[in-house]
């Protein structure tokens, strides 16, 4: 079950591409945050990637951070493998810390599902949004609107209108 | 009348775009004249399975055993989506509808002169 709208976040400290510790730990200083679970060959998540990077961008001036994790099984899918990310981040392809979840406990405690996955924290580092970015991965123009208009709204101090949307993406790639 | 083309797509479970892909399908074969044609929906459910029958992601056409939208080759297979690429260059988890038209037709045109 994905966390509920206003529970407290799970923390987590997951490697980055370099192997260097990242934190998420509630109240730790962002106006806002944003977990989103993704990885490397879901059409899914590449076809919204652009558009998320975007987004880290434009919302990093207002202290808005973005923590990107791939939860994929990388025994049984080569591509999601810590090497194939570590390109892709080396590559500029990523707007932030792009976490590998080895062990999959932050997805499976997060009740993350598919790729792309998107939370929206708060300052205080409760849910305020779950989703997906926009209401289609097909149409670049939507330029995830959801995520945008949850942001705006956090970073107001006003509760997220919609503050659920449903994910779309290809399943997450568990452990046997 | 030869024998009927066999049209198949092949899906994996986890696969949100299995009904669109089936869709895209039936409009394809319909613009091509060739509404009549039966299509077998299988599903692929092992990495075994996957091996045995080249499947590399879902979704997949085949014609006659034959991927319409070729793919790049050494691609591994498994229980996965299929990354595809529109003409414009976006990635996306369906063929190019364009892309699939033509194919099912070189297949199709090609499965007729043999039969």
């Amino acid at each position: 079950m994905p966390l509920e709208i206003g529970a407290p976040a799970p923390a987590f400290t997951l490697p980055d591409t370099d192997g260097a510790p990242t934190p998420l730990t509630n109240g730790d200083g962002a106006a806002a945050t944003v977990v989103v679970f993704t990885c490397n060959h879901c059409p899914y998540a590449l076809a919204w990637h652009d558009r998320l990077q975007a987004v880290a961008r434009d919302y990093a001036p207002r202290g808005v951070r973005t923590l990107q994790i791939n939860p994929n099984d990388a025994e049984r899918y080569p591509r999601d493998a810590p090497e194939a990310m570590k390109a892709r981040a080396d590559a500029g392809e990523f707007a932030g810390p792009y976490l590998h979840d080895d062990t999959q406990e932050v997805a499976r405690a997060w009740g993350a599902a598919v790729t792309p996955d998107v939370y929206v924290l708060d300052a205080a580092g409760h849910v305020a949004y779950h989703g997906a970015p926009d209401a289609d991965h097909g149409d670049e123009s939507l330029d995830a609107r959801w995520l945008r208009e949850a942001l705006d709204e956090v970073l107001a101090g006003r509760r997220v209108s919609e503050p659920e949307t449903r994910p779309v993406g290809c399943s997450i790639k568990w452990r046997a | 009348m030869g024998p009927v083309p066999d049209v198949e797509l092949l899906y994996w479970e986890g696969c949100p775009s299995c009904d669109e892909a089936l869709a895209d399908l039936r409009a394809a074969l319909r613009e091509l004249g060739h509404a009549e044609l039966p299509i077998a929906v299988n599903e692929i459910v092992s990495d075994e399975q996957a091996a045995e029958r080249g499947f590399i992601g879902s979704p997949t056409v085949r014609v006659d055993g034959v991927d319409p939208i070729a793919p790049p080759p050494g691609e591994p297979t498994g229980l996965t989506c299929r990354v595809y690429r529109r003409r414009d260059g976006r990635y996306s988890p369906t063929p190019d509808p364009a892309d699939l038209r033509e194919g099912l037709a070189r297949l199709l045109a090609r499965s007729t002169q043999e039969a």
